[in-house]
């Protein structure tokens, strides 16, 4: 083999393996909500239904840069003056395995987008849908519902507990491995 | 140590404080009311000590009825009751005399009201009134009155949906709920009477506080200090409800309600639109000053007397200025809410020391002279003697450690900064003490004129704070600052102080694991009642301190004990039982404890209260057997 191909094949093997995340930095700003159905109780009389999945569900949840996105906005909106860095106060705890609404991404999307009656307000028309789904991803993360690969890391600020990548998963907390 | 019971007169001490200012008829009606009460009250009066008396004006504190018609007891906010059946001796016999559930398991901040034979309580969100029938066995219902407030109000209650009692007046019982409405009841019926929305709590206002009735106005101010919301006080027409005045906590003066009455003490506190021009442009409007504490009231200056909540955000420096009239205290016309005086406990707070706590009118001699003075234990760590006349400090001494001023500079009246917890964006400030929750918050102190002791229920407590870049957006929290608090100096949480108001320093103090959250009571029997955290209703001799007698009730306590004359003629002793509040919002929430900024940092101090307790809402009624 000459030395230019082999030089040629290490560029390409480098090159393949600087494969990264796609990152969307520009999400739409529209506000048009997504209106998939998302029910909030497991009780269906006359059988369940299939779950829908939200097309948008998969590629939010599981990528870094919309996490983070979620982090900075959950500040931004003013979602931690209630509900802290997880921990709750005005609003419920996120960190924690109880959920009252649905845990999937697409019930709190929903809870944002369309609020709750005890509390919880609506930001239908306020946050961009997309702004929405990276804000429900990263609510997901601050349970440990989020790749360890692509949760957040350390804060920039105070910290208030172990920082996302390093959360436990709750639905394990308090379980044997 | 403990002394048997004596049957000391606290009139009789009153009376001897008060010769000059009380009229000459009215003592010639009490000392005769005295003699026929019994002689042992006069000999007892001639070996009183000879120290200065200390006593509320009789105006503001009348003889006790037995009765228990505002949460402070009286205009004077002594807390202060005459009954002696149960005392120091006897008090390790009480017996729960019977229970009632709220059916609410939040906070229970309330004092129950006792008014002839039929006992009023209001329950947190969702904010039920219920009477109960004291003349029969277990008081049974009389009636109940269901406000269904708003439930979204929940989610702009800043720290847990928590209300602080009801007033009665005229045959009516007023109270607030959370959803910003003003309800009167017919108080034999149940039925309502009025319903005024004064609060919107779309731009995040609630109401958590007890009304004042003075004059045939119902006093009420709003709470969202931590929403953005514009603080004010209104006076109701307790006939229909109808908003007589309203005065704002920020703004230009005629929103503030000063006017060419308006001449406050000091030099900083002088100039106009102090309200706007100690703001940055528009900051006002979303600024806090909001009242959601206590409110005193004297008839012979006809003045009542509120403080103002922190200004917001937290972070200081979003909002460069002295920030009036935020964390200060207004001496107010009731008629027209024409400001007569005010003073900044914190000028351009650095710490969320909200200055709505309590102000106990008295009167007594200051370096020789008597005085009519407004004792007002501080937020800020303070224990403040004011003239109520012209709001002058007379004195100011910490009550417990505080680390975040230097004390209080009595020529200008300024609170002296510590630079080295001054707060701002983008900096962690450690071991500040006390914290935002300050060395005492809302919860009522008691006076004893017979000891000349202020019971201080207070907290122990320090923190660290970040100020962060916030965006206002109305209706949610607008704070910019992340908080952790941790225990005080000696790891005891909350502490119980009896004050000596004369000599300015601390009688006795005792120690409690948890913040003392709840109120406090004391008696003309020597007894002080209150409550911790953990669940348990205690009785302490009010001379030293020493436990006399406590039970352990279903959950935390966080509320107000009263003291009344049953139908029957004995003294009984009622408290609510219920975690709560901000200090028991990990429990009352459900928040979680991993996160030391829940609950604006409270819930990394608190985080083995959910081992201690748990939530609850029940009504405890004691008397000897």
């Amino acid at each position: 083999m000459r030395p230019g191909t082999a030089m040629l094949l290490f560029a390409l093997l480098t090159l393949a393996a600087c494969q990264r995340e796609e990152r969307d930095t520009r999400p739409q700003n529209s506000l048009g909500s997504g209106e998939q159905p998302t029910p909030v109780t497991t009780l269906e009389p006359g059988g369940q239904r299939a779950s829908a999945s939200d097309n948008k569900a998969a590629s939010f949840e599981a990528n870094a840069f919309h996490l983070s996105e979620g982090k900075r906005l959950f500040s931004w909106f003013n979602c931690s003056g209630c509900h802290a860095n997880g921990g709750g106060g005005m609003g419920p705890a996120l960190m924690d395995q109880k959920w009252l609404y649905g845990s999937s991404i697409e019930s709190i999307h929903a809870t944002i987008r369309d609020g709750r009656p005890k509390g919880m307000p609506s930001f239908r028309d306020k946050i961009p849908d997309d702004q929405i789904w990276e804000l429900a991803a990263f609510v997901r993360s601050l349970s440990g519902n989020a790749p360890s690969s692509a949760a957040p890391q350390r804060n920039d600020d105070m910290m208030p507990h172990p920082s996302e990548n390093r959360l436990p998963d709750a639905a394990t907390l308090g379980k044997s491995p | 140590m403990k002394r048997t019971a004596q049957p000391v007169a606290p009139c009789v001490v009153a009376v001897c404080a008060n010769r000059s200012a009380a009229p000459r008829k009215r003592l010639a009606s009490i000392f005769a009311t005295l003699l026929l009460a019994s002689t042992p009250l006069l000999m007892a009066a001639s070996e009183a000590p000879s120290t200065p008396a200390i006593s509320p004006p009789p105006s503001a504190a009348p003889p006790d009825d037995g009765q228990w018609t505002m949460p402070a007891k009286n205009y004077a906010s002594t807390r202060y009751s005459e009954l002696t059946e149960i005392n120091e001796g006897n008090a390790k016999d009480l017996q729960v005399a019977f229970t009632f559930s709220t059916g609410v398991n939040k906070g229970q901040e309330a004092a129950p009201l006792v008014v002839g034979g039929t006992m009023y309580i209001v329950s947190p969100f969702p904010n039920i009134v219920y009477a109960l029938d004291l003349t029969k066995p277990g008081a049974p219902m009389k009636w109940k009155f269901e406000p269904n407030p708003e439930p979204a109000a929940q989610g702009v209650a800043c720290c847990d949906v928590v209300n602080r009692g009801a007033a009665f007046a005229d045959g009516r019982i007023f109270f607030n709920t959370l959803d910003g409405h003003t309800i009167a009841l017919d108080a034999n019926t149940g039925q309502p009477i009025w319903n005024a929305h004064i609060g919107n709590i779309n731009i995040g206002e609630t109401i958590t506080m007890a009304p004042l009735v003075v004059k045939g106005k119902v006093l009420v101010g709003n709470s969202g200090g931590e929403m953005g919301v514009r603080g004010w006080v209104k006076a109701l027409d307790a006939g229909d409800g109808h908003v007589v005045w309203t005065a704002y906590g920020t703004g230009p003066d005629k929103d503030v309600l000063i006017g060419p009455d308006f001449k406050p003490h000091y030099d900083m506190d002088k100039g106009k639109d102090l309200g706007v021009t100690t703001w940055p442009p528009e900051a006002w409007k979303i600024g806090g000053g909001n009242m959601w504490g206590w409110i005193s009231y004297d008839p012979d200056l006809n003045l009542i007397f509120h403080g103002t909540g922190n200004p917001g955000p937290w972070n200081p420096d979003l909002r460069p200025g002295d920030n009036k009239w935020t964390s200060g205290i207004f001496a107010r016309d009731p008629d027209t809410g024409a400001a007569k005086w005010f003073y900044q406990w914190s000028p351009h707070d650095l710490h969320d020391y909200d200055g709505i706590n309590e102000q106990v009118l008295l009167d007594m001699n200051w370096q020789g002279k008597p005085r009519k003075v407004l004792v007002r234990p501080e937020r800020n760590g303070y224990l403040y003697i004011l003239d109520r006349t012209t709001g002058e400090v007379l004195s100011a001494k910490p009550f417990g450690p505080v680390n975040s001023s230097k004390g209080v500079d009595l020529k200008s009246g300024r609170l002296i900064e510590n630079p080295d917890k001054k707060t701002g964006t983008g900096k962690v400030v450690r071991d500040i003490c006390p914290t935002a929750s300050g060395l005492k918050d809302w919860q009522p102190s008691a006076f004893s004129p017979k000891t000349g002791l202020l019971y201080i229920p207070h907290n122990n407590l320090c923190m660290d704070e970040e100020g962060v870049e916030v965006n206002y957006i109305a209706g949610t929290p607008y704070v910019g600052m992340n908080v952790r608090m941790i225990p005080g100096p000696g790891g005891n949480r909350g502490a119980f102080t009896a004050w000596d108001i004369a000599a300015q320093k601390p009688a006795w103090s005792l120690k409690e694991n948890f913040p003392v959250w709840s109120g406090a009571v004391v008696t003309a029997g020597d007894v002080v009642f209150y409550g911790t955290m953990e669940g348990w209703f205690k009785a302490v001799s009010a001379k030293t301190g020493d436990l006399l007698w406590q039970f352990k009730t279903a959950s935390g306590i966080i509320g107000q004990p009263i003291t009344y004359r049953g139908p029957d003629g004995r003294q009984y002793v009622a408290i609510l039982s219920g975690v709560g509040g901000w200090a028991g919002a990990i429990v009352s929430g459900d928040l979680d404890p991993r996160d030391a900024t829940a609950a604006l940092g409270f819930v990394n101090a608190m985080k083995d209260l959910k081992e201690a307790t748990t939530a609850g809402g029940t009504l405890y009624v004691f008397r000897l057997p």
